[in-house]
């Protein structure tokens, strides 16, 4: 190997990547608008739409409303609940999404309260099981009898010379004694090293398709094998390239995570405090993650080389790569199903063995023989990739497949 | 100085079988002279001339280029040769100074030494209007001379040619006549490869017929009329493919 060629070409092929457009749109712009996008928008909508169910309350229905003066007297005084007038289609109305809830006072219903019996009367709630509306509004009417209801015992408690008391006999609380990076590592243990994974994999796909199946489709390939230059230099240049948009895409994506998370946006944060998401993750761990995807993105880029290479267009390269991409997310995205752990097996299995290593790192575990196995094989499998794509490239019936 | 010796380039297709693209071919070119390889589309030309340009491998045979075996040091052979096909493209995103400096330096040029040789050719060849806008923006005839002077910055002895007319109009092909002529009166072993008879005829001073990649006969076309008795070029090479079994 001639390093200086290897230079030579490295410094030649980030020109050409960097004036294309595909390969600055897939390693720099889409990672860094990516996570401010999902989050804006999904917190947008989010709160939007919460906005909205808080302004417009819950529309219900009450029947048989004379059952329970009192009681519907409160529900039209409460926040968050829209009384429309009883009708009798309402089933249909909930099913049409134009009702979020009835409720069903059977006769007498509030008279029957203040007795004690062993048949207590029933009020029914009809709703959209399942529909996110429609639950809020049984939540909204679930609390108002709630509140009847404790008045109800209070009363009765009083009644019988007894305070809430007795219905206290003892009490549980929960504490938590887990670090809290160990905490925020579960919630987002999983989701962490998919995320890197899946950036690693797009990152270099455009430009290792471009670089190989590109090359055979603008014809440019015989023009650089007819140089000086030997086909192991060609090829490793062209490879440190291809990681390098890799490890461009991950960093860039990374950077904009973090940004994303902690600048002030109204809308991220407003959707932060409803859904506390602790980010509480060790910089220690997040460093350990990244060192055990290294040899990821060498596999990645030189199996997605060996693919462009193979392929005499570039449209043919990218219909080879679509279903590699879903061969490696569904390893990716096992990590996040919860109780499935790291094993001895597991560790040799590409990809897999990665994103569930990163999910015990970032809780704060380091089962260093787990770690030692996984770093092993998949700097093997990065190897093994790695040879494939120079041979591919030292075949004459790979460059020039008719 | 090009010697080949029982050049054979044996492909495999889709069924296993062999298709002798290349088969057993032995000619010389020398120095100050053109060698034209005559041939309809099939007979093995391309492969011929990749084979001469290390790009492919023989199977058979070997060739001397410049003095290098071409299967012991293919790198030396690559470097002393200046190869141009209708294949060659060139890299669309990357300017005419930036190609012919990418070549020079693959060629171990650099520093002044490369600048020199870059202006000497840009002047030469009139590509300073155009050195520094993108090669996927200039026209057919621009592309041509950056091509040439892509294959011509580290100064090769050999110069190798794959049907460089194909497809150009009038005034690009009269460009790479021409300059295939001033290869030869620079003193380079040039070869180079066509189906065009009036394109041979008035380049070449020494032909090879090819035809399922053999060669069939080769001579200067003095010889060749002499060995035929027909005058035209045209003819010689029908009557030649038509006695081949
Ligand atoms: N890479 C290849 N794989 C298989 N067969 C090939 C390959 N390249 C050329 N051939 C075959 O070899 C023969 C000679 O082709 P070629 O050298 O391109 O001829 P020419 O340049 O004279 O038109 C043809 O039959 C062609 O189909
Ligand atoms: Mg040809």
């Amino acid at each position: 190997m001639n390093l200086t060629r290897v230079g030579i070409i490295y410094r030649k092929e980030l020109i050409d990547a960097l004036r294309d457009r595909r390969t600055i749109i897939s390693t720099i712009v889409l990672p860094i608008l990516m996570f401010p996008l999902l989050t804006l928008g999904f917190g947008f909508v989010a709160g939007k739409s919460l906005q909205k169910v808080e302004r417009e309350g819950s529309t219900i229905m009450l029947l048989g409303e004379t059952n329970a003066p009192a009681l519907a007297k409160t529900m039209r005084e409460t926040d968050g609940i829209r009384v429309v007038a009883p009708s009798e289609d309402y089933v249909v109305l909930i099913s049409e999404k134009k009702l979020r809830a009835a409720v069903e006072f059977p006769p007498n219903f509030e008279q029957e309260t203040r007795m004690t019996s062993d048949k207590p009367p029933q009020v029914k709630i009809y709703n959209f099981e399942g529909e996110t509306r429609s639950q809020v509004a049984v939540r909204n009417v679930q609390k108002v009898f709630d509140d009847y209801r404790k008045q109800l015992v209070a009363a009765r408690l009083a009644e019988s010379g007894l305070t809430k008391d007795v219905l206290k006999p003892f009490a549980t609380k929960q504490e938590n004694v887990a670090a809290p990076e160990k905490v925020s590592g579960n919630v987002i243990g999983g989701l962490f090293p998919y995320l890197i994974i899946f950036l690693c994999f797009m990152g270099s796909l455009a430009p290792a398709i471009d670089l190989t199946a590109g090359e055979k489709e603008r014809g440019t390939i015989e023009t650089i094998l007819a140089s000086p230059v030997s086909r192991l230099d060609l090829v490793v240049g062209k490879f440190l390239i291809v990681f390098t948009a890799s490890i461009v895409t991950a960093v860039v994506s990374l950077a904009s995570f973090a940004l994303t998370f902690s600048l002030p946006f109204v809308v991220a944060r407003e959707f932060a405090q409803r859904n506390p998401v602790p980010f509480d993750i060790s910089v220690k761990g997040v460093a350990s993650v990244l060192l055990m995807m290294l040899p990821l993105a060498v596999m990645f880029a030189a199996v997605l080389m060996a693919i462009g290479l193979f392929s005499k267009t570039t449209k043919e390269a990218h219909s080879y790569a679509s279903p590699l991409m879903l061969l490696v997310l569904m390893p990716a995205m096992a990590a996040m199903v919860p109780g499935f752990d790291l094993n001895a097996a597991l560790a040799f299995i590409p990809v897999l063995n990665v994103s569930l290593v990163s999910k015990e790192v970032l809780t704060g575990n380091y089962p260093w023989l787990l770690i030692l196995l996984v770093f092993a094989s998949s700097w093997g499998y990065a190897a093994g990739a790695l040879s494939l794509a120079v041979s591919a490239f030292k075949r004459e019936s790979v460059l020039f497949r008719t | 100085m090009i010697e080949a010796t029982n050049l054979t380039k044996v492909f495999r297709d889709r069924k296993g079988g062999d298709i002798r693209a290349v088969h057993g071919i032995t000619f010389r070119c020398q120095p100050g002279q053109i060698y034209g390889l005559l041939g309809a589309n099939g007979a093995g030309k391309t492969t011929a001339l990749r084979l001469l340009a290390t790009i492919l491998q023989p199977t058979d045979g070997t060739a001397r280029v410049a003095g290098f075996d071409i299967r012991e040091q293919p790198e030396k052979v690559r470097a002393s040769v200046g190869f141009l096909s209708t294949a060659t493209a060139l890299y669309g995103r990357l300017t005419p100074r930036e190609t012919v400096e990418y070549f020079g330096r693959l060629n171990g040029l650099n520093g002044d030494k490369l600048r020199r040789r870059t202006e000497e050719l840009f002047a030469l060849l009139e590509i300073n209007e155009f050195a520094d806008r993108r090669c996927d923006k200039l026209s057919t005839g621009m592309k041509q001379k950056v091509s040439i002077a892509r294959t011509l910055v580290h100064d090769p002895p050999v110069m190798i040619f794959d049907e460089p007319t194909l497809g150009l109009d009038v005034m690009a092909a009269r460009t790479i006549v021409g300059f295939i002529r001033d290869c030869r009166s620079c003193g380079k072993t040039v070869i180079f490869s066509s189906h065009v008879m009036s394109e041979v005829q008035k380049l070449c001073d020494y032909i090879g017929i090819i035809h399922q990649g053999r060669l069939l006969a080769g001579g200067s076309l003095a010889e060749l009329r002499q060995r035929t008795r027909q005058a035209d070029l045209e003819e010689i090479f029908i009557q030649m493919v038509e006695a081949a079994p």
